[in-house]
């Protein structure tokens, strides 16, 4: 896979409606930016979701699909008003479909200044065995 | 040959009253806008004695966040750093920005230096910045003339 973009940018993609079921709430939803990595163990999620509370923050595996929800909190200041506003305020919510199995109950997750990272322990049929090839 | 008269301007109903609910509600009219590649994004609120100033800059250690003011201009610089990754590990997915980052604001008036105050909290940085007492605009009565 080619090395994407590792410079940062500012912007905050806002999730379509047709992505995500439509919210009974009417909030801006958007999809938080993440970096997945994996190793012979373990897959490894990070994403970035500023304004996110801990407890607001909903990991869910599902079938074959992780869900990752989070809720944020307005921001508004007493006798304050914004003058000048570069980004959005709303939740957040992303998908994946997962192609292997992994051990379910050992999955962690823990939020961080606003980065949430997820590890996910591959399940112990499927870590990568090397066959001998035998020479006929 | 038919030619369909096709109006450039019609009355919208319904734009009218989403200007009027804009002009009521004044926060709607607020230009929200993407800076070109300025990282971090910021969020400006203004009150009477003070500027908030908020930047969504997750997962970042607050000793590597650097704030100078000095007179009306704010300066935040700083260093988001990647996760180091071990040769066994593969990406799936890089989507996360690394590197150095610095923005400078210029408020609407000068700012007392030592009076800023600054937090870091679930990734948003707030910096308050109150006005300087010497810059405060001052009532000056007018004296009747005799």
């Amino acid at each position: 896979m080619a090395e994407p973009s590792k410079s940062l940018k500012p912007e905050k993609a806002q999730a379509q409606e047709a992505t995500v079921a439509e919210r009974t709430k009417d909030r801006r939803t958007y999809i938080p930016v993440v970096d997945i990595l994996e190793d012979t163990n373990n897959l490894y999620i990070y994403a970035d979701m500023p304004g996110a509370d801990d407890r607001s923050v909903n990991v869910t595996l599902e079938n074959d699909v992780l869900t990752i929800e989070a809720q944020v909190a307005d921001v508004s200041f007493d006798k304050h008003n914004v003058t000048y506003a570069e980004y959005g305020i709303g939740d957040y919510y992303r998908a994946f479909t997962l192609n292997e199995p992994f051990e379910r109950d050992k999955i962690e997750a823990k939020m961080k200044n606003g980065v949430l990272s997820i590890i996910l322990p591959k399940a112990e049929a499927v870590k990568t065995r090397s066959i001998p090839i035998k020479v006929g | 040959m038919i030619t369909i008269a096709r109006p450039t301007w019609r009355w919208d109903p319904w734009g009218e009253v989403d200007r009027l609910q804009r002009e009521m509600t004044g926060s709607f009219t607020l230009p929200r806008r993407q800076s070109a590649g300025a990282y971090p994004p910021l969020n400006i609120h203004t009150g009477d004695d003070d500027v908030i100033i908020t930047a969504e800059i997750p997962g970042i250690d607050p000793a590597d966040i650097d704030i100078t003011v000095t007179g009306d201009t704010l300066t935040i610089k700083g260093t988001r750093k990647a996760r180091e990754v071990k040769q066994e590990e593969t990406w799936h997915r890089r989507e996360r920005g690394s590197g150095n980052f610095s923005r400078t604001v210029q408020l609407p008036y000068n700012v007392d230096g030592n009076k800023v105050q600054a937090d870091y909290v679930k990734g948003v940085l707030k910096i308050v910045l109150p006005r300087a007492e010497a810059d405060k605009p001052r009532k000056i009565s007018v004296t009747p003339g005799k």
